[in-house]
């Protein structure tokens, strides 16, 4: 049985500033990691092939710079890393994305019963969190989002049980298999690779499939397939902060001053 | 000449017997992984002459003087050990056949005293070990009063007693022509008057059959205990680490290797030879910070382990066969536990104490290096550090464009070679913690007053990769030092300025393992030659910070060390001299960030910046002087933890700035 995790390759946020002219976000030299999320999809597909023997392959969609976060899924001891990349792909919206990874998916299928679809619960750079459940959709998975523990995988009934992380409660789901689940970072701890790992990921091939190979109709992919677009990118105007009191000369006088400002906000109660 | 048949067969049997024990061991030296320890001879001699011959390292504690004197005892006898060993097999043999009468003279005196001598110390060791019982001759799997260390002593003490009755017998007999030499042996002479010569003959013997018969089995006795240290401890001294700080050496990374040490063979030969040099005196145990607090580390058990591991897996390693007996794991005589492995600090306080140049520290990180690179098994607090420093080339994983906010209120100046006299390497503490940045902006004033030429590599500065060496992430700091030092190469710098003890060390020592020779100073020692040399004077003295005292950097201090700068700029800024803490210079204690330790969870025992917070207590400061922004953070974090608001914790260099007009420290 195969597990697959969709994984992509995002602008470290932290870096990014937007242009305030353009109102897009400004690229140049920030560093690229991995989404955060996707590295605890991928660290779960390692833990079901550790415990089950089921072989992982990580899938990420991008332009061929993206390689290097396949090459750590790598280093991170996945079994297969293919990367989705093609000019036709480009400018893809959340339909067009879950389009792409789900005729790969097929495609995997097709050589191997694909149990497991593991994505993160969305991506820091665009947060819809549309990909994983577009994914299950277009390939009629059973769909669990928010996932923090796999309670338990039954491959005789084709069952898997899991718990999802919701506001303020759990919930334990039950769903049959093949199935496409969301995480968050509560789910594991992502390991660190070792030394071999690292040098036999570098000296890996990432495996490249471009349109020719999924034979999409390029109506349905890339910017064409796109119904939704990001017209405007900004961030909101904010307050501008005030200094309470004087807390150099008064450190006391000026903590007693914000703790009224506080309590008077209703933000505190005493 | 019956007696000499069996005295001849007797020491053969001894001698072989003593040859195949300590053969045995040294072929287990041989199965060490090479390393070169045979370059610059002159130097190691020198060394060796100082600190093994001159006792230099072992007088550094007051009981090392009586070691000193069974140690030149033992040199001195090995001459009379020699003749008598000559003579049991040729009577007529004695130095006075291949001397001159007056040396032979001097000689005579010289074994007589030295005899007397090494009796005196004999006893007094005894006596330490039975009636003073110092805490650091007990480690947990070898006494202080262990049967090994008696026998050893006796053996010694009876050999001094036979050669003195013997030589007494021989005096009273008027065998001994030049007795007025023999002054002991003459007084013992004294004592056997009245006896009839044949019982004085009969003495003789027996005196002379008890020193063989003790010497060989002595002999015999020594390559299987730690008495092994009189054959190894001096050539260990030859081949020490000349390298300061005394580092693991780079790895090559290769599919084809294994990386740190996982096993008792993955050791260099020299690690091997250091655990047959120790001879168990509890130096390294007493200076340990980790072992001080109650953590589960003991360099001494450490080397102890190495070499109880060495011989229990001795046949397969000669073999080539997989070890039976685990290195690493639970902690028992033979092994040594993960938590001991990461309680180090790397302060190199065990270094420094051993008499032998032991080189306990830098096999802790060996086996750091295997536990990270080949298991990628460490303390989990460790995972985000690892991550935060290969993502974003600084341990908090704050932002690269954030490294230049400190400096937001001065004008942007980047360095630029030619122009640019020095880099001003800010440091990760002192480019993103809020007290180190104050450190970092003390300086840049102090710099900008002296009218020192310097720069900044502003974002394209990285974290020099201090801990992540010491924690055996040896992989990726070889990443990070391979862009650093190419960086530095490509930027044209020559000259650097540092605050931090850490990169300090760093950029000065570990990149010239990258072939990178940098002029590195620590800001003690450049304000010190700035003021030194008229460039910088302060406006006024800085009287009001009250008693000061002075905490040594490990780093600055015992691993480079700089103990006199900080103390000279501290006295020449507040008109006063430092007070000095109970343990200082190369005996100081560690504040407990070192060695990556900053960045882990202190689980075990109590907290090390404690226990060196109220060592500093002791001497009622007002101030707390650093050198180190690791050490400036554990004094704060000690001292809210006891409670003392009162006394304030500062930098130097926030010292000196306080001496400046115009402008907020």
């Amino acid at each position: 049985m195969l597990v697959v995790s969709c994984i992509k390759q995002v602008p470290d946020t932290t870096q990014v500033q937007i242009d305030p002219v353009t109102n897009t976000l400004v690229r140049d030299g920030i560093p690229f990691i991995v989404n955060p999320y996707d590295t605890h999809a991928l660290e779960e597909s390692l833990r079901l092939r550790d415990r089950y023997r089921f072989r992982t392959v990580a899938l990420s969609m991008g332009p061929p710079n993206a390689e290097a976060t396949l090459r750590r899924a790598l280093c991170q001891g996945v079994d297969e890393a293919i990367l989705l990349s093609d000019r036709a792909f480009g400018g893809a919206d959340t339909l067009a994305t879950s389009t792409v990874l789900a005729a790969a998916i097929r495609r995997l299928h097709q050589q191997e019963e694909v149990g497991i679809v593991f994505c993160g619960k969305q991506t820091i750079d665009g947060d819809t969190a549309q990909v994983g459940p577009g994914i299950a959709v277009r390939l009629g998975f059973s769909q669990l989002t928010l996932v923090d523990r796999i309670e338990h995988v039954d491959l005789m009934r084709r069952r898997i049980r899991v718990r999802r992380k919701l506001e303020g409660r759990y919930e334990i789901v039950e769903a049959s298999l093949p199935a496409m689940i969301t995480v968050v970072r509560e789910l594991n701890r992502p390991r660190y690779p070792t030394v071999h790992q690292r040098l036999a990921a570098a000296a890996a091939t990432v495996q490249v499939w471009s349109n020719e190979v999924l034979g999409l109709d390029p109506s349905t992919i890339g910017l064409k397939g796109s119904p939704t677009w990001v017209s405007r990118i900004f961030s909101p105007e904010r307050e501008k902060g005030e200094m309470i009191g004087n807390g150099l000369a008064d450190p006391a006088g000026a903590a007693r001053m914000l703790l009224e400002r506080l309590v008077a906000k209703d933000l505190l109660t005493v | 000449m019956i007696e000499q048949t069996v005295f001849s067969i007797l020491l053969a049997a001894s001698l072989g017997l003593f040859f195949w024990l300590a053969w045995r061991r040294i072929v287990l030296i041989g199965a060490g992984r090479p390393e070169n320890r045979f370059d610059r001879p002159l130097t190691r001699l020198r060394a060796m002459l100082g600190d093994a011959i001159c006792q230099q390292r072992v007088a550094q504690r007051p009981f090392g003087i009586n070691h000193m004197v069974i140690f030149w005892s033992f040199l001195v006898l090995a001459l009379a050990n020699g003749e008598f060993i000559i003579q049991g097999i040729s009577p007529g043999f004695n130095l006075g056949l291949l001397l001159p009468p007056p040396l032979r003279n001097v000689l005579l005196l010289a074994f007589d005293t030295a005899s007397l001598l090494c009796l005196g110390a004999v006893i007094v060791a005894a006596g330490r070990r039975l009636l003073v019982r110092p805490a650091a001759l007990d480690s947990d799997y070898v006494s202080g009063r262990s049967m090994e260390a008696f026998v050893i002593l006796g053996a010694i003490g009876l050999l001094m007693l036979a050669s003195l009755g013997l030589h007494g017998c021989e005096i009273a007999l008027g065998r001994e022509s030049a007795a007025t030499w023999m002054p002991v042996s003459s007084v013992v002479a004294g004592s056997f008057s009245g006896l009839s010569s044949t019982l004085l003959a009969t003495l003789a013997g027996m005196f002379w059959w008890l020193h063989a018969l003790v010497l060989l089995a002595f002999l015999c006795f020594l390559p299987a205990s730690k008495h092994m240290h009189v054959l190894t401890a001096i050539p260990n001294c030859f081949f020490r680490s000349l390298e300061k700080p005394n580092t693991q050496p780079r790895e090559e990374f290769t599919p084809d290797r294994s990386f740190g040490v996982a096993q008792v063979g993955d050791f260099s030969w020299k690690d091997i030879l250091d655990s047959f040099s120790c001879t168990e005196c509890g130096r390294c145990q007493d200076a340990c910070p980790a072992r001080a607090t109650g953590k589960p580390l003991n360099p001494r058990q450490v080397i102890h382990a190495i070499k109880t591991n060495l011989l229990a897996n001795g046949d397969s390693l000669k073999y080539g066969v997989k070890p039976t007996v685990p290195l690493i794991g639970d902690d028992s005589e033979a092994t040594i536990g993960e938590e001991a492995i990461w309680s180090c600090t790397t302060c190199g306080a065990c270094l420094s104490a051993c008499p032998v140049c032991i080189e306990q520290m830098p096999k802790i990180v060996a086996l750091r290096r295997s536990l990270v690179q080949m298991k990628s098994c460490f303390p989990e607090e460790l995972l985000g550090f690892f991550e935060n420093m290969e993502s974003r080339a600084n341990p908090w994983g704050i932002a690269p464009s954030e490294r230049t906010k400190w400096c937001s209120s001065l004008e942007a100046r980047p360095f630029v070679a030619g122009e640019t006299e020095y880099l001003l390497f800010v440091g990760c503490a002192g480019s993103f913690d809020s007290r180190s940045k104050q450190v970092t902006l003390a300086l840049a004033r102090i710099l900008d007053r002296a009218g020192v030429s310097w720069g900044i590599l502003g974002r394209d500065e990285k974290c020099c990769g201090d801990s992540l060496r010491r924690l055996g992430n040896e992989f990726v700091f070889d990443r990070l030092a391979t862009e650093n030092t190419a960086l530095l190469r490509e930027r044209g710098v020559t000259k650097v300025i540092t605050q931090c003890p850490h990169c300090f060390t760093v950029l000065k020592n570990d990149y010239r393992h990258y072939g990178l020779e940098l002029e590195v100073v620590h800001h003690s020692e450049l304000i010190r030659d700035l003021i030194a040399g008229g460039r910088l004077a302060l406006d006024r003295t800085v009287d009001d910070l009250g008693v000061t005292v002075f905490h040594d950097s490990c780093y600055l201090g015992r691993h480079n060390d700089v103990y006199d700068a900080p103390r000279q700029v501290l006295a020449g800024a507040t008109g006063t001299e430092p007070k000095e803490l109970a343990r200082n210079r190369q005996n100081g204690f560690c504040c407990g960030a070192g060695g990556g330790r900053m960045w882990m969870e202190e689980q075990s025992g109590t907290r090390i910046n404690l226990e060196r917070v109220n060592e500093a207590l002791a001497a009622a400061p007002d101030t707390i002087c650093v050198s180190c922004p690791y050490c400036l953070t554990m004094f704060e974090d000690g001292l809210k933890d006891t409670g003392t608001s009162r006394v304030r914790v500062k930098d130097l260099a926030e010292v000196v700035a306080a001496g400046l007009s115009g402008g907020a420290a």
